[in-house]
């Protein structure tokens, strides 16, 4: 069966998602996502949809998703490399992803979820 | 009904400076057209009307004799649309026919009020589908005016400008509706990915007014372009703007927003990890700095 790759880079999921996103795909994505922060302990999701060109209201809700589920796992999500078209279809359907973080490019989304896993997990909770 | 034809033709001296003579106290514009011009025009037309009546009769207009005086009258009536005619001018051009027309059947045919009335009918009634002809090129002329002026509009006001390395600028002017915002909304994030900007000014010193229709709009640009990556800072509110979008009860609180652009600017200068500062030498070459600093102290 056809399935999105969940890469480990240290503490970090990468997926890159390359195909059209179908319903069956995403929800397994789903659960494949959760495993592995579970089972690596990871803290940070990665999810590039850089070459992702065509979007509906199932593939925000399960991005949405993701974050969501994964922020219960303690991992954080950061959605990089949206095409100008799919960011103006989904705020046209409505759906703004209030939960995910987003970033330009898959270099400046690790850049955010490296800096939030040192700084989180070491400074600041030195200074908490 | 060849008889139109051969009266046309064989007196289309007079007719032409009769037709000119009744269009000069209304229509001739000597400012945008010239007598010989207009003379030119004329006569082509009558020509041209002759050679229809002959061929396809002046019942069909839509027949293959009329081609040319079709094609003739809507490309005077599209010229005389860019030159500034008034629709009135226009449709009177063709209009003002009538009655040196009409004064040359009644001379010739005069003694037969059948044929006369039968004449006059039919000339009517091809004069009336000539004028109609004319109006409608000029309204399809200044229709096509006004889009292109539409699209260099759109095209105009949506300018994109990089202030710094991974900084951009969208100011915006006039009022945001919802083509525009569109526009607006797909250059911004273009432009987005093109530079790979983190930050973009939205400035909108120059929308008249925010309602709740053009916060709405806004609010979008802003939010997809948060889907990107990107963050948005609008600018260049306005004391009254402030006040309307408070009394509107318009949410923008999630939104950073600032007086000017130079605030907004400096805000993504500092959120990008730079700073301004003045060099030594600019605060040397010029003796009042140090004046100022002094004062400062």
């Amino acid at each position: 069966m056809e399935r999105i790759p969940v890469l480990r880079m240290g503490s970090l999921l990468l997926i890159t998602i390359q195909v059209d996103m179908h319903d069956k795909l995403a929800l397994q994505l789903q659960d494949d996502v959760t495993e592995r922060i579970s089972d690596w302990g990871s803290t940070g999701v990665l999810i590039d949809i850089s070459s992702l060109e065509i979007v509906d209201s199932f593939i925000g809700r399960m991005l949405a998703n993701i974050a969501g589920m994964s922020r219960v796992l303690g991992a954080e999500t950061v959605v990089v490399g949206m095409q100008p078209a799919v960011a103006i279809t989904l705020v046209e359907l409505g759906m703004s992803l209030t939960g995910v973080r987003t970033a330009l490019s898959v270099e400046a989304g690790m850049e955010l979820l490296y800096g939030n896993s040192i700084t989180g997990s070491e400074d600041e909770r030195t200074e908490a | 009904m060849n008889d139109l034809a051969e009266i046309i033709s064989q007196n289309e001296d007079r007719l032409r400076t009769e037709w000119i003579r009744t269009m000069s106290s209304s229509v001739e514009r000597a400012d945008l057209i010239s007598k010989a011009e207009m003379n030119e025009q004329c006569g082509s037309i009558l020509k041209e009307i002759v050679e229809g009546v002959k061929t396809s009769g002046p019942e069909n207009l839509s027949g293959a004799g009329w081609n040319g005086t079709r094609e003739l009258l809507s490309s005077i009536s599209a010229s005389r649309a860019r030159q500034g005619f008034s629709p009135t001018d226009v449709a009177t051009f063709v209009l003002s026919l009538k009655q040196p027309l009409f004064v040359l059947i009644r001379d010739k045919m005069g003694k037969s009020p059948d044929q006369l009335f039968e004449t006059v009918w039919s000339s009517t009634r091809l004069l009336d589908s000539l004028a109609l002809i004319t109006t409608e090129a000029y309204t399809a002329t200044r229709e096509e005016l006004i889009m292109r002026q539409q699209q260099e509009l759109l095209e105009l006001s949506t300018p994109v400008v990089k202030l710094w390395d991974g900084i951009l600028a969208l100011p915006i002017i006039g009022t945001l509706d919802s083509a525009r915002t569109q526009v607006v909304m797909e250059s911004l994030l273009q432009a987005v990915v093109a530079t790979n900007s983190r930050y973009a000014i939205i400035d909108i010193t120059g929308v008249p007014t925010v309602d709740t229709l053009v916060a709405q709009h806004l609010l979008k640009t802003i939010t997809a372009a948060r889907l990107m990556g990107a963050e948005c800072i609008i600018s260049g509110v306005r004391p009254q703007i402030a006040q309307t979008i408070v009394h509107l009860g318009i949410n923008l609180e999630d939104v950073i927003t600032k007086a000017k652009l130079s605030d907004a600017f400096g805000l993504a200068l500092q959120r990008s990890g730079r700073a301004v500062v003045k060099t030594a030498a600019a605060a040397a070459a010029n003796p009042l700095s140090g004046l100022f600093g002094k004062r400062e102290e």
